[in-house]
């Protein structure tokens, strides 16, 4: 890697520097995941959710059973 | 390519993190939900230029991105003290550990530069790699690699060698160290 730049040129205790470090860097690496996936977590709101239910898909998939532009209720 | 069911439930599975994005970028939940529904009228408009087998959620997270940047530029000039008003919120937050630690570090994330502010959520918490993160923000792969390194420098400096320096070392030591059981 890289060199060390004085990046946190104010650490209180330098002889620890390395080891709390490490600590700091996988506790901020865990506070950013759980910050991001408590959001995740939330799912799709419904908003969206009617938002890109609604658009209409050209008929490319004959599967569906619709009739191409028939403008479905949803529910 | 046109829009087919499975893009469209592709799209609709990348929204939970669409809006994760948007929210750790902007800070504020209402902001970020319409953030991330004018990418998805984007994204929607603009599908034929979508690339079969590319990658769409880093599509997605480009235009969510662009749009962020643009809006942020006419909101700072409209709204200056954002930040007056997002402090006032944080006080009046119940004085519970765990939510003030979170909104601590939400706080940290905010005064990060924008730019490493991305990278670091981009790689640290997305989970995109440093190449998709590189083309999600149109630069270098070492540009990402630099910022989200000065990211994680400045977060721990404002999380931790301040604190450290107010309640001690040792009591910080512990509550990282007992934090996380590893």
């Amino acid at each position: 890697m890289k060199e060390v730049k004085s990046q946190a040129g104010k650490t209180a205790a330098p002889g620890k520097q390395g080891g709390l470090n490490a600590e700091i860097q996988s506790r901020i690496g865990h506070q950013l995941r759980a910050m991001y996936d408590d959001v995740v977590r939330q799912g799709v709101p419904d908003r969206f959710a009617e938002l890109i239910r609604k658009l209409d898909v050209p008929d490319t998939n004959p599967q569906i059973g619709h009739a191409g532009d028939k403008n479905d209720g949803g529910e | 390519m046109p829009l087919t069911n499975a893009l469209r439930d592709d799209i609709l599975a990348s929204v939970p993190s669409l809006r994760a994005f948007a929210i750790s970028l902007s800070g504020n939940g209402d902001r970020a939900d319409d953030l991330v529904q004018e990418t998805l009228l984007r994204a929607l408009a603009n599908i034929d230029s979508f690339q079969p087998g590319s990658n769409l959620p880093a599509w997605l997270f480009t235009i969510l991105r662009n749009l962020f940047r643009s809006d942020y530029r006419k909101r700072r000039r409209e709204v200056e003290d954002a930040d007056g008003s997002y402090a006032k919120t944080l006080k009046t937050q119940p004085a519970q550990n765990a939510h003030l630690e979170f909104e601590e570090f939400r706080a940290a994330l905010e005064k990060l530069p924008q730019d490493q502010r991305e990278a670091l959520i981009l790689v640290g918490a997305s989970g995109f790699s440093y190449e998709d993160a590189a083309a999600i923000c149109g630069c270098a792969v070492g540009t990402i690699k630099s910022r989200v390194n000065r990211a994680r420098s400045k977060l721990s400096a404002l999380l931790y060698v301040d604190g450290a320096e107010d309640f001690g070392p040792d009591e910080t030591v512990r509550a990282v160290i007992g934090g996380s059981g590893g």
